[in-house]
């Protein structure tokens, strides 16, 4: 467990992109919570691999990370800023600014372009607009920029409705979506779940190698835990989650 | 963004899309039309007879007076008596007093007997006399004066001869075709029930009944009998004639109550005489009945109108509940979930009500001359009037009341799902 997040580390708090401390969270006050999480930190540009079953309460974990959702109780730290306390149209914005976020599927909105689905943060974040345009280029040619490293931008796939992509095309586009911009978090809640396992490894390949690039943190949710050896560290949600039921907590543990 | 989204949404579905709006634009186009029909009809029944003062008759209902003078609907159940049509009109307060005997009908047209005043003095809608689109007023008591719609339908030209039955209806069970008329003149279209009239003189109306009623006529006779002889005879017989009502006009508007007045407390016959205006006015409540019917269904079809598109928009939630959290995920707010469905339903319902006033008057300009000559509706090419745009405006304002629901549900579906995709 040398891995798992702990006190001591909080001196660093000002290196950690996201820090969560003593939050709590229920979907309806009064009922019991789903998450109580004492301590969590990522650091910058820092992979990790979050790991834990469903019902563990991780997508819970990224509502809040991302500021979908604010905690009864704690804070929530992002980029220095304690986002539980704004009011929620400004941590829309403040998700628009920083997060990157890849689905587990269905990313992509059917009836736009490839391009225009690399390019949506953009209609909605000013900094993440100009910071895609830093260096003369264009949003346009800097979606095409990011899909070329993501092995995306032939002339014939940029052509092809979205609907018409494959899983991994997709998936590779919702990347390249989470990337542009250069948000300092990218987080991705599952997105090779659909892939086969020979896809995976090269979609880790990019999605790693793009956020080396844009300087940005990765936090990676998946179940299958043959992944978690690449990530600089893993984390088990069972584990720092106190409201997990047992049966998680035993069969997260034993990997980490 | 949002507002480029939408539309791009839109031109996705653009086939669902579409046939909303369609819905939309017929449905308001059949509410407009149907207003436009019941104003035009409204108007002409109004305009039907006007600068007459007084419709003098038997005593009878007003309405049904008003009906068979006017209208040439039902039958007198009496006439009166020729003096008094000359006692009345012999009063100072009288201008003109037109005399007209219905109970005859061509080929199922109603046949006016009256006088060439009556070409004179008689006026519809603001104050228009008629006009002969052909011809002149009869001469004699050979001559008749055909309304537009009989012209038209019988396909009279002048100089035609007519055989008039006697009694109403299409089938008549005597004619009297011993005098046929000879048609001396066409009249411009009024849209007005005397479209649908034969016009002859009194004279001409005696001449094919007095010899009936006396019981002793010879055809050959009266054949050869020259036009000024027999209408010597019918001037001397005069005072046996009945008509079935009268058209007063007055020197001045202000003597309307007491020659009313006068009229029924007239001793000789019972009389009853109406103000026209306000017993088209009483007509016209009655037809309202039918009219509201027709408001209620075309408003129905509007909600119905406005239901499809509720529909529609609320079976693209459950597709579009996932697009909305990836535009959550990249910074979209629950207001913009929300406004973008509001928006669509918007915009669907304004882009139905503009292709539906299109279409109405492209319906109109089209179909205009038809709806006229089969229907006999005529109606109007005008803007929109307040009253129009007061309904158009209430159906966008309820259109975006309905899109009010899938905005409201996809809100708050967007904020359960945060940034859950459900599949």
């Amino acid at each position: 467990m040398h891995n798992l997040s702990s006190g001591p580390e909080k001196s660093l708090a000002s290196r950690h992109v996201v820090e969560l401390s003593s939050v709590q969270f229920a979907w309806n006050s009064g009922s019991s919570s789903v998450i109580d999480i004492d301590h969590l930190h990522v650091a910058a540009q820092e992979r990790v691999f979050l790991r834990g079953a469903s019902g563990s309460g991780k997508s819970t974990l990224l509502s809040l990370i991302a500021g979908m959702i604010a905690p009864q109780r704690g804070t929530v730290t992002v980029l220095g800023q304690d986002i539980s306390e704004l009011p929620s149209a400004t941590r829309d914005r403040f998700r628009a600014d920083h997060i990157g976020f890849i689905f587990q599927m269905f990313n992509l909105i059917p009836y736009l372009s490839v391009v225009e689905n690399v390019c949506l943060p953009g209609g909605f974040s000013q900094r993440r607009r100009s910071r895609a345009e830093h260096g003369g280029t264009n949003m346009h040619a800097e979606a095409v920029r990011l899909l070329e490293h993501l092995d995306m931008a032939s002339p014939e796939l940029l052509r092809r409705p979205v609907t018409d992509l494959s899983v991994g095309q997709q998936q590779r586009v919702a990347a390249a979506r989470a990337l542009i911009g250069a948000p300092e978090i990218v987080i991705a809640d599952e997105p090779t779940s659909a892939l086969d396992t020979d896809l995976r490894h090269a979609f880790l390949d990019l999605l790693f190698g793009e956020c080396t690039r844009a300087d940005a943190a990765l936090i990676f949710v998946s179940h299958d835990a043959g992944l978690a050896p690449r990530f600089d560290r893993t984390i088990a949600i069972g584990d720092i989650n106190r409201t997990s039921n047992a049966t998680n907590r035993a069969t997260v543990s034993e990997h980490a | 963004m949002i507002l480029s989204l939408a539309i791009k949404s839109l031109r996705n579905r653009r086939f669902t899309a579409g046939l909303t709006v369609l819905s939309i634009a017929l449905a308001v186009m059949l509410l407009l039309g149907v207003e436009r029909i019941r104003q035009q009809s409204r108007e002409s029944f109004t305009a039907t007879v006007s600068g007459t003062d007084l419709i003098v008759g038997t005593r009878s209902s007003p309405v049904h007076l008003l009906l068979y003078s006017v209208f040439h609907i039902g039958n007198a159940s009496n006439n009166l008596r020729w003096q008094s049509y000359l006692d009345i009109a012999q009063r100072p307060e009288v201008a003109w007093a037109i005399a007209l005997a219905l109970g005859d009908t061509h080929r199922g047209f109603r046949v006016l007997g009256t006088t060439s005043e009556y070409f004179e003095h008689f006026r519809f809608a603001r104050a228009r006399s008629l006009q002969f689109s052909q011809g002149k007023p009869f001469q004699n008591s050979r001559d008749s004066v055909l309304g537009a719609d009989v012209a038209r339908s019988l396909g009279y030209k002048l100089g035609d001869s007519i055989v008039i039955a006697h009694g109403a209806g299409d089938v008549a069970f005597s004619t009297h075709d011993d005098h046929p008329f000879r048609v001396a003149g066409i009249l411009a279209r009024t849209g007005t029930p005397v479209d649908r009239a034969v016009h002859v003189s009194l004279e001409g109306l005696d001449a094919i009944h007095l010899p009936a009623r006396e019981q002793q006529y010879d055809p050959l006779a009266e054949a050869t009998r020259s036009t000024a002889d027999v209408h010597e005879r019918h001037t001397t017989r005069a005072s046996s004639r009945a008509v079935t009502a009268l058209l007063i006009g007055l020197r001045t508007r202000g003597a309307a109550l007491a020659m009313q007045r006068y009229v029924n407390d007239y001793a000789t016959e019972p009389l009853t005489a109406i103000l026209p205006g306000p017993t088209l006015q009483e007509v016209w409540e009655i037809l309202g009945a039918a009219e509201k019917t027709l408001f209620a269904v075309s408003s129905l079809v509007v909600v119905l109108g406005l239901a499809g598109m509720l529909v529609a928009l609320l079976t693209s939630l459950s597709e579009r509940r996932r697009e909305m959290a990836v535009l959550r995920s990249v910074g979209a707010r629950p207001a913009h979930v929300f406004g973008l469905i509001l928006g669509e339903a918007a915009f669907l319902t304004l882009c139905g009500i503009a292709l539906g006033i299109g279409a109405l008057y492209v319906t109109l300009v089209a179909g205009g001359a038809w709806l006229e000559s089969h229907f006999g509706l005529f109606i109007e090419l005008g803007w929109p009037s307040t009253h129009e745009w007061g309904l158009m405006i209430l159906v966008a304002v309820a259109g975006v009341l309905i899109g009010f629901i899938p905005a409201r549900t996809i809100y708050r579906y967007s904020l359960a799902d945060g940034l859950t995709i459900r599949i």
